[in-house]
């Protein structure tokens, strides 16, 4: 904790390999603890982070392993965030249309349910592109 | 770190799914590898017991969206058992309960499927 502005950062930089699910999920489940949120919340901060991940891994790397992840936490102002960073392809959420249970059952399929998931999960999320193609997630959850 | 545990065993006609740990886009093809041993050998009856599984993220739910229909397809299913409640928090959100039954023992699930003979 940074006392004297009272904000808490941390980050973490992997590869995009899936093994590394384990760890990120370690990693946002420490933050999420040291910033006082209770074991539910912090559950569904930790799956919205894997799939925002998975999603990068799969979609942006296709899961090439060279890939960097990065991974920023801030707490500020009884606000979460973290910022998910990838320098893979770039995708337009806007394309990606909400999951059809019904549907993906007819066809064997079942794509796009991490992201529902994430905008369920969180308070906040917001797809940007930065410079340098880089592209980035934020995932907001308020602590009540 | 991440650990996963699937264990194959039959009951009966019925193949019980034993899954352990965390499930998610790592240990997902674990899961699908039983399930395609499972159509290799026409296996169509499934209750996967969730008593030990931790976690679960969609890559892991998207194992059971892509073989439940060929299952029934073959007058069988994929039941779901012993669920903690996290775990089915997410089931639920994703709206799962419309298309598959889940049971709270292992026990009820398995009668499910000889009351249908």
């Amino acid at each position: 904790m940074n006392s004297s502005k009272n904000i808490y950062e941390k980050e973490l930089l992997v590869k995009s390999t899936t093994d590394n699910l384990a760890l990120i999920r370690e990693f946002t489940r420490n933050s999420a603890a040291d910033c006082g949120f209770s074991d539910e919340t912090i559950g569904k901060i930790i799956l919205a982070v894997d799939e925002a991940c998975t999603n990068i891994i799969k979609h942006a790397y296709k899961y090439s392993p060279e890939g960097n992840i990065f991974l920023a936490v801030k707490f500020e102002e009884r606000k979460f965030f973290i910022s998910i960073t990838d320098e893979g392809k770039h995708f337009d959420p806007a394309n990606v249309p909400e999951p059809d249970l019904v549907q993906y059952y007819k066809q064997k399929r079942a794509g796009g349910l991490g992201m529902f998931l994430i905008k369920k999960l969180m308070d906040e999320v917001n797809y940007s592109t930065l410079s340098g193609n880089k592209n980035q997630v934020v995932l907001v959850k308020y602590l009540s | 770190m991440a650990d996963f545990n699937v264990n194959l065993r039959g009951v009966g006609s019925v193949s019980v799914i034993d899954v352990k740990g965390y499930l998610d886009a790592h240990t997902a093809p674990e899961l699908e590898n039983v399930f395609n041993k499972l159509l290799d050998d026409r296996q169509f009856k499934v209750v996967v017991n969730f008593d030990e599984l931790k976690y679960i993220s969609s890559a892991g739910l998207g194992v059971f969206m892509a073989y439940v229909e060929t299952m029934r397809e073959n007058s069988g299913d994929i039941k779901f058992s012993n669920m903690k409640e996290n775990v089915y928090n997410i089931f639920d959100l994703l709206g799962f309960p419309i298309l598959y039954e889940f049971f709270k023992d292992e026990k009820e699930a398995l009668q499910k499927f000889d009351s249908l003979g």
